[in-house]
């Protein structure tokens, strides 16, 4: 188990690695000079080109740069932003609250509905099947903002129930804001879920296991809990780690279109900004984000289902 | 990462019953659906085509006095936008930059996945493992992400984040093509093909990829929906194609203060244009794939 851990972590790390030195790398693949780019659509002044020499220290060597570049991430340094004149981490901490809690938000509403959609999809065979199933597809094809603006218009515009811009001042108004956006992220990744909750509950109610449980007597709602839906957990729960990453990158399009203060808006707003240290520490979290959640799934697995051998599911 | 890709599909009993509820199923239904959105797909290609000689207005031509005008209204057909622009003109010219961005990202993919998953299959030992943990490794970027990292290097526009999709889309086909050439590599026959002395690209055009084609083509088709959307949502988020020009993604990304003012048509009408392109793509993928046995995308 310790060796186990210990690799997968290390696979982790590894992967992180090379995920930085791309992400700082390609500054260089960008054409002309880097500090060109980096001071592109900012105001130019000798001041701001030499805070940008000097934080970037392009006079020196770029395994050294990069080494400093990584070594400050450690530290929670992140570099000074370009056109926010602060530093990344402040200006990033600032706005993780809102897509922490709206990822949690719309994350919960995904793997809840789509797996009672998923349920009910796979005990009702004939149309109550069908209809959830074309019913999840169709919604699955439509773009995140189409559905923002369905729902903006709808519950924002006609009905006033919900506010269409902005992200409330206390926590009560902060979740009350995020309601329409987080239920627009579930909307576009319920399907997902649904369908492999589906083909996994459908495999377990066949076999044999399920049979005799039915034959010793177990009914109703314990032999769907006990006996149906604990075993065919595992690929949900795999699934789910897919979500993560719709989650993390569909919340960039949602906070644009409901006008939120997140990472996701911070991260469109840098890129047309040119604020390129801003983009590359973002970039960096999202894909530590997706990894490290990806990681602890792994290492639930095990321990919901026994006879999963432990790192047999990563060969 | 390769934990990402291992669905599990129904075995045994739930196999069968799939099956039986697949033949059971009214054919001729499920036909009409299939060409109608077939029919569509081919519209939406011709329109890209030739949607620029066929619109009744200039796509570019602001009119003040006609602002956010109703459907009808002028002889406008779906209205006109926030600068009084034709907004059926610009679905039609529009259509060009939306199918273009997908299409690009569909050969890129194509191709890229095809050399890497039968380089990596063929040769095996280092060169498999090497390739593999690339494929692993992007894995962990999803393609959004990707695309919107690519524009912050190389600019806003078409190229930039098509060519990022591209390589996003690389691993689960690449994947798909690896596992094939591993499988039939050690076979009989492709040793002998190669004592006769066939070179391995010969050997795997005719004999290995034909295998593979059936769920490898309709998993690229399925991108070429997936890469619609994506591609749509860059627009909207004003990553991708800059104003003037007409694209369905932007075009919902302009309308949005109209919108929320209660004008719908500038909104409504490239959202449907979008869902309604890729609802039908999609489904042709998924019939496909049905026909074929393949495997969607994930």
């Amino acid at each position: 188990m310790i060796t186990y851990l210990a690799r997968r972590i290390g696979a982790m790390l590894a992967t992180l690695f090379v995920a930085s030195f791309v992400v700082y790398g390609a500054l260089y693949l960008a054409p002309g000079d880097p500090v060109s780019t980096l001071i592109s659509g900012n105001v130019v002044t000798p001041e701001l080109i030499a805070s940008v020499r000097e934080q970037y220290g392009l006079d020196r060597p770029f395994l050294v740069r990069y080494g400093e570049w990584l070594g400050g991430m450690f530290t929670g340094d992140f570099g000074q932003s370009l056109r926010f004149q602060q530093d990344v981490s402040a200006l990033m901490a600032s706005r993780l609250p809102t897509t922490l809690l709206l990822v949690v938000m719309a994350g919960t509403l995904t793997v809840v509905a789509g797996i009672a959609l998923g349920s009910i999809s796979a005990l009702r065979p004939g149309p109550v099947d069908r209809t959830v199933l074309n019913a999840t597809s169709f919604v699955a094809a439509l773009p995140v903002f189409v559905t923002a603006f369905a729902f903006l218009f709808i519950f924002g515009v006609k009905l006033r129930w919900f506010p269409v811009s902005g992200g409330g001042d206390s926590l009560g108004d902060h979740i009350f804001h995020l309601i329409l956006p987080s239920v627009t992220l579930a909307f576009a990744l319920t399907a997902l879920i649904t369908r492999v909750t589906r083909a996994s509950v459908k495999e377990q109610m066949v076999s044999e296991h399920v049979a005799v449980a039915e034959g010793r007597g177990v009914s109703g709602l314990k032999l769907y809990s006990r006996h149906v839906f604990r075993n065919a957990l595992t690929p949900i729960l795999t699934q789910s780690g897919i979500v993560i990453a719709g989650l993390l990158v569909s919340s960039q399009i949602v906070e644009v279109a409901f006008g939120l203060d997140g990472l996701g808006s911070l991260l469109v707003q840098s890129v047309q900004n040119m604020d390129f240290p801003v983009v590359q520490a973002i970039t960096l979290l999202v894909v530590f984000a997706y990894v490290f959640t990806n990681m602890v799934i792994d290492f639930l697995l095990p321990l919901i289902d026994p006879r999963i051998q432990i790192g047999g599911r990563s060969q | 990462m390769s934990l990402l890709t291992d669905l599990k599909l129904p075995t045994g009993a739930a196999r069968q019953e799939k099956i039986a509820t697949a033949k059971k199923k009214p054919r001729k239904h499920n036909d009409v659906l299939f060409y109608l959105s077939a029919g569509f797909v081919a519209l939406v290609v011709l329109v890209a085509f030739f949607g620029r000689y066929i619109a009744p207005f200039d796509p570019n031509a602001i009119d003040f006095q006609l602002i956010n005008a109703a459907p009808g209204q002028d002889g406008h057909l779906l209205g006109t936008d926030q600068n009084g622009r034709d907004i059926f003109s610009r679905l039609l010219v529009g259509a060009r930059s939306s199918m273009l961005g997908a299409l690009i990202v569909t050969i890129g993919s194509t191709i890229m996945s095809i050399i890497i998953g039968a380089v990596a299959g063929w040769y095996g030992g280092w060169v498999d493992n090497l390739l593999s943990r690339v494929i692993d490794f992007l894995f962990a970027f999803p393609g959004l992400l990707l695309a919107v990292f690519a524009v912050a290097i190389f600019g806003p526009g078409l190229m930039a984040p098509a060519i990022a999709l591209s390589v996003a889309f690389i691993p689960a086909a690449a994947r798909l093509i690896r596992n094939a050439v591993v499988q039939e590599r050690s076979k009989d026959y492709v040793r002998s093909l190669e004592v006769l002395g066939f070179g391995g690209i010969v050997i795997f055009l005719r004999h290995v990829f034909p295998n593979v084609a059936a769920p490898y083509l309709s998993m690229q088709f399925l991108c070429f929906g997936y890469s619609m959307v994506d591609l749509a949502a860059i627009s909207f988020l004003g990553l991708g194609v800059q104003p003037p020009t007409s694209d369905w993604g932007l075009m919902v990304s302009e309308g949005q203060s109209s919108f929320l003012a209660g004008t719908i048509w500038p909104v409504l009408w490239p959202s449907a244009a979008i869902v309604l392109t890729v609802v039908a793509i999609n489904y042709v993928g998924e019939q496909l794939t049905e026909k074929w046995g393949g495997r969607s995308h994930v």
